[in-house]
């Protein structure tokens, strides 16, 4: 999995294209981590290119969600493809967490 | 049949081994299944309609219902042998399969612990080797780098939150490590090398979750006076529960699917997130009626922002309705409220004049260019901030706002795969994974060697605590309730957890006979040939059940235990329903690691002592009032033989207290050898 981020006007984007399992979960968990230290609590992770996600995937996603929160910001996700739209549905993480289409909408309205 | 792997036997020890089970076998078992149906409910339903004494219901209608639970105990056991497997060698092992070989250990001795993760280090299949040291011993940390072993402790945000003992050092490790399965192991149990290849296998089927291997002590002497093998459990009842999809996970042995795991913390989260957002929101109107009674009177500040947090919670409530995303409602609250505060802060800054003083503590007061003490914008900002806002002042709705989040501000961890609403993680884990649909594999093969604890003490707190665990997934998650479980996966649970109130009819039946005995009361309207032609067939088949489906293997210890241990499993109940109910600690003590020194500690065994000597006594009187002419030759008989009976299985108690540990000579009475190895060990009650 290559994970990069830019931080942008309102908001940091973390893009994280190929497989975000239980291998690459801890690293996407170090990054926001990184990314929130350096004062950027306003986060859009692109999953535009994220091809597969399983479970250890979205646990990560909900320690980034808690970190950015507790750091006053928010954690939202964009361009989520078929498979890991299959899997926040399987574990009902839909109702936590809304799809954006684009990384530029996730904080369009906030 | 295709032959069945056989274990490794080193010592020659009579550890259990893959026996396979022939069609024949199964079908004597089905037959006395089907036998033990039929005389267990011809005796039971002529005892409720036709043999009740009335004239002494207080004992008559307690021992017939007492009768009734133990005929549902024996036909639940008859079910789950219904489906006995014995499994076949599974495919070897996918090579890529990734592995972290978990350690546990709390508090057990360094030289223990560095055993059992040595023999892991050695496992043949490629692994990571993790101690889980819940104790944070540096001793043991520096042993673990020194052997190339992987170290965890708890990481910092578990600091002021719930532990979660076992479930929750285990949920620790999940976060910090990355095997696609995991096999967890006690601090004492020692794996076999070949412990994966024999067991991976079973994963090709991407829908299995647990593979569970038996629990074996290699410090047992042949006899096991302290019942600690559990033959029966680890054989035809795992077996049994395997061919419904109900084996279910033991705590240690087992291998299991990091994937499910995940799924499983997954879905508790959200279902638990959901659940707090809707208790908070509906507990908000009454917050907030109870925070404008509270404050009339008070500053215009106070009351606008009640009327913001109303507003927030009520749009809140309408997103909910219209299956908005709760990251997205809980943001969207916190937001309008904390911008309503800050305005509302901002325009009332005079009001703030007289927490000048307290703030320039923090120094944020600039002095301005009339002299004048004047407010900066970041103490704006840091007043509107949640600790110094004023509904910082207001605890209720302060609670209402902090509930309404997404982090789990409860846990550490806002995922927590193994469940953590019980003491037996364990099994409460296993019935979450069989409800979404994952299977479960009992592999009948001892491939990790255990120590079990040397002396009574530590064996009665070891069965308390299993038996308390137990109830408290019965009360909090009962499995005749559960969605996505089939109805034989319920009942398996459930049979688990029925043998458990156990001791209540026990009471029972250590009451009957002394009641007939002393008094001449008899709970049956005649002891006839009515009685005995329906009894005696019941228990006969009854028994030659258990020794069919259990092919020769001893099962009178655990039968002794689980009668004898009656003041346990009631304590346990009691406990367990007290602390889910009313929110009681369960309050049972460490589990001491080391033996006791001192003499045979009597008191444990207390009520078993005095219903013994009640027992004793009433036969000599039952005896006396024959010879009297005051009772009946055939009641006295069946009675004082039930006293024997009772009284042959409670001897195993006095055997367990002057039990003083195991010694590989087999003499058993050396305490030098073994005062190290008495360990906590994982143990189904009456089952056995």
């Amino acid at each position: 999995m290559d994970l990069s981020y830019e931080v942008k006007d309102s908001y940091a984007e973390i893009t994280a294209a190929g497989r975000l399992n239980m291998v690459s979960a801890p690293k996407l968990r170090e990054m926001v981590a990184e990314v929130v230290a350096s004062g950027s609590a306003r986060i859009v992770i692109n999953l535009e290119a994220t091809g597969f996600m399983d479970s250890s995937g979205l646990g990560a996603l909900i320690g980034c969600l808690k970190a950015a929160r507790q750091a006053g910001g928010d954690l939202r996700i964009a361009a989520v493809q078929p498979q890991v739209q299959m899997v926040l549905g399987l574990t009902s993480m839909d109702k936590v967490l809304t799809s954006y289409p684009s990384a530029a909408e996730a904080f369009g309205d906030d | 049949m295709t032959e069945t792997p056989r274990c490794p036997d080193p010592d020659g020890a009579d550890a259990p081994q893959q026996r396979s089970g022939s069609a024949v076998q199964l079908f004597g078992v089905r037959l006395l299944v089907l036998l033990t149906l039929l005389a267990g409910v011809n005796y039971v339903a002529w005892r409720w309609l036709a043999s009740l004494n009335w004239d002494a219901w207080w004992i008559a209608v307690p021992l017939v219902a007492a009768e009734t639970y133990s005929l549902i105990d024996v036909l639940l056991f008859g079910m789950t042998v219904w489906r006995l497997k014995s499994r076949t060698t599974p495919a070897p092992a996918p090579a890529d399969a990734t592995v972290d070989v978990f350690i546990t250990t709390y508090n057990e001795p360094l030289e223990l612990v560095m055993t059992t993760a040595l023999a892991a280090q050695k496992i043949r299949h490629p692994h990571s080797t993790w101690i889980l040291d819940d104790g944070d011993r540096p001793a043991l940390r520096q042993l673990a780098a020194a052997s190339g072993l992987g170290y965890v402790t708890r990481s910092a945000e578990w600091s002021g939150m719930p532990r979660h003992a076992k479930a929750g050092n285990l949920n620790n490790a999940l976060m910090q490590t990355e095997g696609e399965f995991l096999l967890i192991l006690d601090a004492d149990q020692i794996p076999e090398p070949d412990i994966l290849d024999k067991t991976l296998g079973y994963f090709n089927n991407r829908k299995v979750a647990l593979v569970q291997t038996p629990q074996y002590f290699s410090n047992v002497p042949a006899d096991d006076p302290l019942g600690s093998q559990a033959p029966l459990f680890y054989g035809p009842i795992q077996q049994g529960k395997d061919g419904w999809n109900a084996a279910f996970f033991c705590g240690s042995n087992a291998i299991l699917r990091r994937e499910a795991l995940m799924q499983l913390g997954l879905s508790g989260y959200v279902k638990e997130t959901e659940k707090s957002i809707r208790r908070a929101l509906s507990a908000s109107r009454a917050a907030i009626r109870k925070a404008r009674k509270a404050s009339t009177g008070e500053s215009l500040l106070i009351q606008h922002t009640l009327d913001e947090v109303e507003a927030a919670t009520e749009e809140a409530r309408r997103r909910l309705d219209a299956g908005d995303s709760l990251s997205e409602i809980t943001y969207r609250a916190r937001r309008r409220v904390d911008q309503a505060v800050q305005a509302l802060v901002l325009a009332d800054v005079s009001a703030l004049q007289a927490d000048l003083k307290e703030i320039a503590a923090m120094a944020p007061v600039e002095v301005g260019d009339a002299g004048v003490p004047v407010v900066t914008d970041d103490a704006v900002q840091r007043m509107a901030a949640r600790d110094w806002s004023p509904l910082g002042a207001i605890e209720s709705v302060q609670a209402v706002l902090d509930a309404l989040s997404v982090e789990r501000t409860d846990e550490a961890q806002p995922v927590m795969p193994l469940a953590t609403i019980s003491v037996t993680e364990d099994m409460a884990t296993s019935m979450r994974m069989h409800a979404m649909g994952w299977q479960s594999v009992y592999h009948h093969e001892v491939l990790a060697y255990g120590l079990a604890p040397e002396d009574i003490g530590t064996m009665l707190t070891q069965r308390l605590r299993w038996a308390q665990g137990t109830i408290q997934v019965f009360l909090r998650e009962n499995p005749l309730l559960q969605r996505g479980l089939k109805l034989g996966q319920r009942l398996m649970y459930f049979a688990t957890m029925w043998t458990y109130l156990s001791g209540f009819a026990a009471v029972v039946y250590f009451a009957a006979p002394i009641i007939y005995l002393l008094f001449g009361i008899l709970p049956v309207t005649s002891l006839s040939a009515d009685f005995f032609l329906r009894f005696i067939p019941f228990m006969v088949v009854n028994q030659l059940l258990f020794a069919v489906a259990g092919r020769g293997i001893p099962t009178w210890r655990g039968q002794q235990y689980s009668l004898a241990l009656f003041p346990t499993w009631i304590k346990a109940c009691t406990t367990a329903a007290r602390n889910v109910w009313f929110g009681h600690p369960l309050g049972f003590a460490v589990t001491p690691k080391d033996r006791q020194s001192g003499g045979p500690r009597w008191g444990l065994i207390r009520p078993q002592i005095a219903v013994s000597v009640v027992l004793f006594i009433a036969s000599v009187v039952g005896i006396g009032r024959l010879v009297a002419g005051m009772s009946e030759p055939i009641g006295t008989l069946v009675n004082v033989f039930w006293v024997v009976f009772d009284l042959i299985v409670m001897s195993i108690l006095v055997r367990a207290v002057l039990y003083r540990g195991y010694s590989a000579g087999g003499s058993g009475d050396d305490p030098d050898t073994s005062n190290e190895t008495s360990t906590e060990r994982a143990l189904r009650g009456p089952e056995l």
